[in-house]
């Protein structure tokens, strides 16, 4: 037998339920899973990894779609395969009857429920919607391809 | 026949010139459609299936 270095696997699932908190915030209820939103962003727009919460500036803007973006369907929990925590939203993202004339190319996965904190910058192709359907389909939720990952 | 969602209301599509394509690499697959009336865009659609994802790698330091 012998010992190896590790961040353990279930560490890694439960730093996506907040079960460790290593700082002193936020107090958290129990039970309920925060509620995610996800906003577009204009191509001009300079979100990344320094992106620390939800922002107006350089969202999009235009008829039928809200400041703020779209909830986030979260009916699957994180989970773990291997040494990987993992999370999907468990459907896609459809931002219905919008027209969005300036291009875009971001999605901010944000946490409504604490304070609008970043959770993830996403980019595509950039984009425009004429009175369309703007529709942002997940890849798998599975280890390897999964939206979130902690390996 | 179907009836289009446009800029100028509810169309019928045959009224419609439709236009589509799609783009296919390594971070997406992306589908779209466009309808136009007499050279002016009345409607357009996207369906980006996103491939990526974001990619946390946790390390746990060593002693010494």
């Amino acid at each position: 037998m012998s010992n190896t270095q590790a961040m353990c696997t279930s560490f890694k699932t439960e730093l996506m339920t907040a079960t460790h908190n290593f700082g002193t915030a936020p107090t958290r209820g129990t039970g309920t899973a925060d509620t995610f939103y996800a906003a577009l962003y204009l191509t001009s727009a300079t979100l990344n990894a320094s992106t620390t919460a939800y922002t107006t500036s350089g969202e999009v803007s235009g008829l039928g779609y809200s400041a703020g973006g779209i909830a986030v369907t979260n009916a699957t929990a994180p989970t773990s395969s291997g040494t990987t925590a993992y999370w999907t939203p468990s459907a896609s993202l459809v931002y219905t009857g919008v027209t969005l004339t300036t291009a875009f190319d971001t999605v901010l996965i944000y946490n409504q429920t604490q304070s609008n904190k970043a959770v993830s910058v996403h980019t595509f192709g950039s984009q425009t919607i004429t009175a369309g359907t703007f529709t942002l389909t997940m890849p798998a939720n599975t280890n390897t391809t999964a939206l979130l990952r902690l390996a | 026949m179907a009836l289009i969602t446009t800029t100028k209301g509810e169309m019928d599509d045959s009224l419609l010139e439709k236009r589509e394509g799609s783009v296919d690499n390594d971070n997406e697959l992306t589908r779209w459609v466009e309808y136009w009336l007499d050279g002016e865009l009345v409607h357009r659609s996207v369906h980006v299936h996103l491939k990526k994802n974001v990619f946390a790698d946790g390390m746990a330091a060593m002693f010494g």
